[in-house]
């Protein structure tokens, strides 16, 4: 793909000095990568980063779901941005993408509409007593990465090279719908072709790919997940995508959004358990990686200490292809050592068909 | 002897200055490209009667050139207009009696529209490309192969608020039904779709056509705007669209995709309004004195519209305007001398 456009959307995005709001649900799905994204930041780049213990949800979630209502999530958002403040910050940068969405959206509401942002700081100050400024940079976390990634790329001890062949290893990047589908010039690359992940691929030695049903939705979307009755319409759109991307042969998936991440990875386990159908080359899962835990891996951290054990769909055959060393007895070993359980055999990480069909069974 | 400059080489200032020239006064025609003769020059036949293009073009070229009456000044770009003086870029003034903006339109540029990955897919094709690809005998696919399955996108770059082009570009519809003719001419055995909003069909003969097509070229036409193209494994392009008569989505893949590019307003017109008080219309065309009595006329007395420069037009339209201002110069002229 000839992928010029992506230079037509740039933007500012601050060198140092983060003030960093976490995910609600990506410390219970992926809580390795927050981890790693700190450590990524504050030692291997030695950047000022500050994770505030103070800053709650965004409340996006309930926003999105039709629960919490505008006025109540531009007061919390005025909280955050009162936290920042008061820490002494002016760059923001959040670690999901719905709260990116967010925070870009409530910016843009109090740009377009000014009587809306005296009312939540009227709101603010009545509840909390608290006054904010508006961040002078805000940046979703993939975007600081992507800052940095010529910097990563110099201390890197591993490249996306497949160890047994010498060849990039091939991609499928996931971009988040509320990072730059609702704003395009929020986004590095727009939201057609979007390049955040994509220049971190292609500067750390991987090949992109790009299939059909790239541009399409993992199908999180909130309401097709919250409700239970809806669920078969978000399992519908993964299953669109992961049978438009099998024929590529992609080697791992990686994506920039706290829902697809888990999506992405835990439909595939549904869809094996349900059809028996797997969508790696070696007749398992394709693995789905954290922009962080890629980063992680070209930086030469252990698997288990980005959390990786925490897939649905086994990682040990991607890292046996880059070369990554790790000790497999370790996998299921928490920090001091302690065992926190291994989860039932999965016909979406098992390879022999027999025994797929006595776990159907 | 009275003279006349006018600015812009396409169909329209060719006729202007030819229909002038009949009158006894001198014109100047000043172009900022290379070579004369506007945009009709890459086309290749023109609806609805598959005239060639070049004939067309040909005949208002010989026409000028013979005239000793039609001075032509290639390269020479027009910064600042009154009616009685014309500035170059670059400083030189030239005096005249009376000035003919018939500078035209741009075509819109289908990069803007990223979802249908035009200049980064293979086999993603402007009309204005196709018709290049017509007059050079070359209509191929990039691996030099023949397309099996090809559909045209209507409205790209027209009536679509997002990228601030509200008009309707009037040409395209029937282009659109042209071009799918030309092409099912080419490729007996390919099926062709047009994916439209509305079909507009307003000239004489164009109904005609647009029956012609469906009944004896086969060509379908799906009422919905495809809304993203992506590239499949083999190469080939997969479109989505809305059938919004059947009202279900509809997936597909074609081995090539026409976009019917619209007419966007001149790059000069900012500057015509900055520089000259010319007034221009929110679509960014000219804005006329009067749409029913001063059609041809601007809001300054002496500067005069011929063609694109207003609105979108067909070429007939473009040259029967350029009569008219022809004519209305001339007696402005009378009146001012």
């Amino acid at each position: 793909m000839k992928r010029s456009t992506w230079t037509d959307y740039q933007k500012d995005i601050a060198d140092n000095d983060y003030y960093y709001a976490r995910s609600c649900i990506r410390q219970n799905f992926f809580p390795g990568s927050e981890k790693a994204f700190l450590n990524i930041v504050g030692k291997d780049l030695g950047r000022n980063i500050y994770d505030d213990p103070l800053h709650t949800s965004c409340t996006g979630i309930g926003y999105h779901a039709d629960i919490v209502p505008l006025d109540t999530i531009m007061a919390v958002v005025a909280r955050q941005f009162a936290l920042m403040t008061e820490a002494g910050y002016e760059n923001f940068t959040s670690s999901c993408i719905t709260s990116f969405g967010i925070y870009t959206e409530l910016l843009s509401t109090w740009e377009e509409f000014p009587e809306t942002e005296e009312r939540t700081r009227e709101n603010l100050y009545k509840a909390t007593g608290r006054e904010f400024s508006k961040p002078k940079n805000l940046a979703h976390t993939s975007d600081v990465i992507f800052h940095h990634r010529k910097e990563i790329a110099a201390k890197a001890k591993r490249r996306l090279i497949n160890a047994f062949t010498g060849e990039p290893l091939r991609v499928v990047e996931h971009i988040g719908c509320h990072y730059a589908k609702i704003f395009p010039k929020a986004g590095i690359g727009g939201s057609e072709f979007p390049y955040v992940l994509a220049g971190m691929v292609e500067e750390w030695g991987g090949e992109i790919i790009d299939y059909p049903e790239r541009r399409h939705c993992c199908g999180f979307g909130f309401r097709n997940y919250l409700v239970q009755a809806n669920r078969g319409y978000s399992i519908a759109n993964s299953h669109k995508k992961l049978e438009s991307m099998a024929p590529y042969k992609p080697d791992f998936i990686v994506t920039n959004c706290p829902g697809c991440s888990m999506f992405l990875d835990k439909w595939q386990y549904t869809i094996a358990e349900m059809e028996g159908t797997t969508y790696g080359q070696n007749g398992c899962g394709i693995p789905v990686l954290t922009y962080e835990e890629m980063a992680g891996l070209v930086l030469g951290y252990d698997p288990w200490e980005l959390g990786m054990q925490m897939h649905q769909v086994d990682v040990e055959p991607l890292l046996d292809k880059m070369g990554v060393e790790y000790d497999p007895s370790a996998k299921y070993l928490g920090i001091n050592g302690k065992y926190i359980g291994k989860p039932e055999a999965a016909v979406v990480n098992s390879r022999a068909k027999d025994t797929l069909y006595k776990i159907r069974k | 002897m009275k003279h006349i400059i006018i600015i812009g080489s396409g169909v329209a200032g060719l006729r202007c200055a030819i229909e002038l020239s009949h009158l006894g006064i001198r014109t100047t025609i000043l172009e900022k490209q290379s070579t004369i003769g506007g945009k009709v020059r890459g086309w290749y036949k023109l609806f609805p009667s598959f005239t060639s293009a070049d004939d067309v073009v040909g005949e208002l070229l010989r026409q000028v050139t013979s005239s000793e009456h039609i001075t032509i000044r290639t390269e020479c770009e027009a910064v600042g207009i009154t009616p009685h003086v014309v500035t170059l870029r670059g400083g030189e003034q030239l005096e005249c009696d009376a000035v003919v903006v018939a500078s035209g339109f741009e075509l819109f540029d289908a990069r803007q529209k990223e979802e249908y990955g035009y200049g980064i897919y293979d086999n993603v094709i402007t009309s204005a490309d196709l018709e290049d690809m017509f007059n050079r005998r070359a209509v191929k696919l990039t691996n030099g192969g023949s397309p099996r399955r090809i559909a045209l996108l209507h409205c790209v770059g027209s009536r679509d608020a997002k990228v601030c082009q509200h008009h309707c570009s009037k040409v395209c519809c029937v282009t659109g039904v042209k071009q799918a003719m030309e092409l099912k001419k080419m490729f007996p055995t390919a099926d062709i779709f047009n994916f439209y909003m509305d079909i507009r069909m307003f000239g004489p003969g164009y109904e005609e056509m647009y029956r012609e097509a469906q009944a004896d070229y086969n060509i379908h036409f799906v009422r919905g705007r495809i809304s993203e193209v992506s590239p499949t494994i083999d190469n080939r392009l997969q479109i989505k669209a809305e059938d919004t008569l059947t009202g279900r989505p509809l997936k597909m893949g074609v081995d090539m995709l026409v976009l019917l590019i619209g007419m966007k307003a001149g790059a000069s017109n900012a500057l015509y309004e900055s520089e000259c008080n010319l007034r221009r219309h929110e679509s960014g065309f000219m804005q006329p004195r009067d749409h029913f009595l001063g059609n041809t006329e601007s809001n300054v007395k002496g500067i005069f519209y011929a063609g694109t420069v207003t609105a979108p037009k067909t070429i007939g339209e473009s040259l029967n305007e350029a009569v008219v201002v022809a004519h209305s110069a001339a007696e402005w002229i009378k009146h001012t001398a």
